[in-house]
């Protein structure tokens, strides 16, 4: 469903920011990638969903090769992606229903079908009550669900997210999380970078951590007494009742 | 529809440089159209007088009437002369004194040479080609003098060229100032729904749906600036026809081509910028 082949990334200022990734996601896996600041988690989130383009190497994501999609077919693959963000992405003068219909609007969806799309992701994210409520009056645990509904909304076959919790609270987070498993138990693959280690821990799903543009880890690969979580690294959002180490 | 309601809330966002931009493509088309008027004038002028236009030789005194014959059946086979005429002594006197009216004494029987006229055949009237049929009568030993205008009918088309370059010049020039404004109200709008369009790409909206209501606002503009264009010209033809002289206006096949090129500048202004700053987002 995803692969990517000796996938090399080099920016012309930065220089490299990946090397050498090869890695395969299966239908309906939940993955974490995780990594100190400047690792690449970002930079790979962005060729999975054909943002840019590798320098080496092949992404393939559901059939669309990097190396020969269209801008159309790219267009096509992104309504069957959700993606998610720190920083949420909501229009402020729109409402949390008209955010999460946005996304129908600007591909050419049937327009009857929207208004019951709608309700059935904000049910699924908790939402039902605040479907009119703008992006200022939601909490930023709110807001992330919306737009979780907003990335819900095409079916999409994988969410995409990168360190959706960077921005929340404990409390929100470990809602978050618990949202994205829902979504993930249902049968949608997850991909998220986190920072987070508190909870990647707590959880038992794949982890691949990266450390300077390489793959230093990958739990399919080894077993999970081998992970290399001695090793300290700089956690930006540590939760104030945290006992990881830093 | 969404594109159109989109189109219009751009224009709404930078109202004084939409303005600006639909009044330089105004401008634009109003410098083309104005010195087209003037072309197409003068070209009208020129058919008129074309019509008109001959080559006159004078013949020297003593000739005898069978090397005129031979020569006038030589020139009449000309490629490019229709019909050649005797003029005889007694015939110009008559037409210079019903020319000149009140001055008619002032011509003395035998002041006028006689001549052959010599007309051409329509397009065969240019100022190069009625000067190589003159040089050509000039050879003939007989022939004292040719005249045909010369000087009129290249001036006329002289002020006809310098009349379509200034008009393309300066159409061009405000075509790019323009396509500039237009690009820049454009840019203004990329920037402040940049969100927006980051967020459309996100959700799988198509490059071209994401560009069709920039350039639906140029288009836009581009129509209105040629409408606006053809008022201007319009007015200063009515303004040249009251006071000045008398002139015809476009055609509806140059109005709509004038309107056309309005909506192209509109459309590319917009294009170039749209592409340029979509990129950065
Ligand atoms: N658009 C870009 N242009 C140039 N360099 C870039 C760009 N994006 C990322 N980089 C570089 O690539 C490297 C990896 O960055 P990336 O954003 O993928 O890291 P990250 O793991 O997501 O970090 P963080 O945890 O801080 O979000 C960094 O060195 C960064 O400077
Ligand atoms: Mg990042």
């Amino acid at each position: 469903m995803i692969r990517l082949t000796d996938v090399a990334k080099e920016y012309p200022r930065s220089g490299v920011a990946l090397a050498h990734i090869s890695f395969a996601v299966k239908k309906g896996e939940f993955v974490y990638l995780t990594g100190p600041s400047g690792s690449g988690k970002t930079t790979i989130l962005r060729l999975l969903y054909m943002d840019d383009k590798p320098t080496q190497g092949e992404v393939w994501v559901n059939g669309v090769s990097s190396k020969t999609a269209t801008g159309r077919e790219i267009s096509r693959l992104r309504r069957r992606l959700g993606i998610v963000f720190q920083d949420f992405r909501l229009l402020e003068d729109r409402t949390a229903e008209a955010n999460i219909r946005f996304a129908l609007e600007v591909t050419d969806a049937p327009k009857a079908t929207i208004r019951s799309k709608v309700a059935r992701v904000l049910t699924q994210v908790g939402l039902a009550s605040k479907a009119t409520s703008f992006p200022r009056e939601l909490s930023g645990g709110e807001q992330q669900r919306v737009a979780i509904a907003r990335a819900l909304i095409n079916d999409p076959f994988v969410l995409i997210a990168d360190e959706p919790t960077g921005n929340l609270d404990e409390r929100a987070t470990r809602g978050v999380f618990q949202l994205l498993r829902d979504i993930n138990s249902s049968g949608t693959a997850v991909i998220m970078a986190t920072h987070d280690l508190d909870l990647v821990r707590r959880s038992n799903y794949r982890t691949i951590e990266l450390n300077h543009g390489r793959v230093v880890f990958d739990s399919s690969e080894s077993p999970a007494s081998a992970r290399p979580f001695e090793e300290p690294y700089e956690v930006r959002e540590t939760p104030p009742d945290s006992t990881e180490r830093i | 529809m969404r594109s159109v309601r989109e189109a219009l809330t751009a224009s709404r966002r930078a109202p004084l440089l939409s303005a600006l931009g639909i009044v330089t493509i105004a401008f634009s088309l109003f410098a083309f159209g104005l010195f087209g008027l003037v072309a197409i004038n003068i070209r009208r002028a020129l058919d008129q007088v074309e019509e008109r236009v001959e080559v006159r030789a004078f013949l020297g005194d003593s000739v005898e009437i069978e090397s005129v014959t031979a020569a006038m059946k030589d020139i009449g086979e000309f490629p490019e002369v229709s019909r050649v005429d005797y003029v005889t002594k007694e015939k110009a006197l008559e037409r210079a004194r019903k020319e000149m009216g009140e001055f008619a004494d002032v011509f003395e029987a035998g002041v006028l040479p006689a001549s052959i006229e010599v007309h051409l055949r329509p397009g065969m009237r240019s100022p190069t080609i009625v000067k190589s049929v003159a040089d050509r009568i000039k050879t003939y030993r007989f022939i004292d003098d040719v005249r045909y205008g010369e000087e009129w009918v290249e001036k006329l088309y002289r002020l006809r060229n310098i009349a379509s370059v200034a008009g393309i010049a300066l159409g061009v020039a405000f075509a790019a100032v323009a396509i500039i404004i237009i690009g820049a109200t454009i840019r203004m709008t990329v920037l402040a729904r940049a969100k927006e369009i980051s967020i459309m790409r996100l959700v799988g909206a198509t490059d071209m749906f994401i560009r069709l209501p920039f350039l639906l606002d140029g288009l836009v503009k581009g129509v209105l600036g040629g409408l606006l264009a053809l008022l201007f010209v319009w007015v200063a033809n009515r303004v040249i026809n009251e006071y000045f002289l008398e002139t015809i206006f476009f055609d509806r096949q140059l109005i709509f081509l004038g309107v056309v090129g309005g909506a192209v500048m509109g459309v590319l202004g917009s294009l170039f910028s749209v592409g340029r700053h979509l990129r950065r987002i």
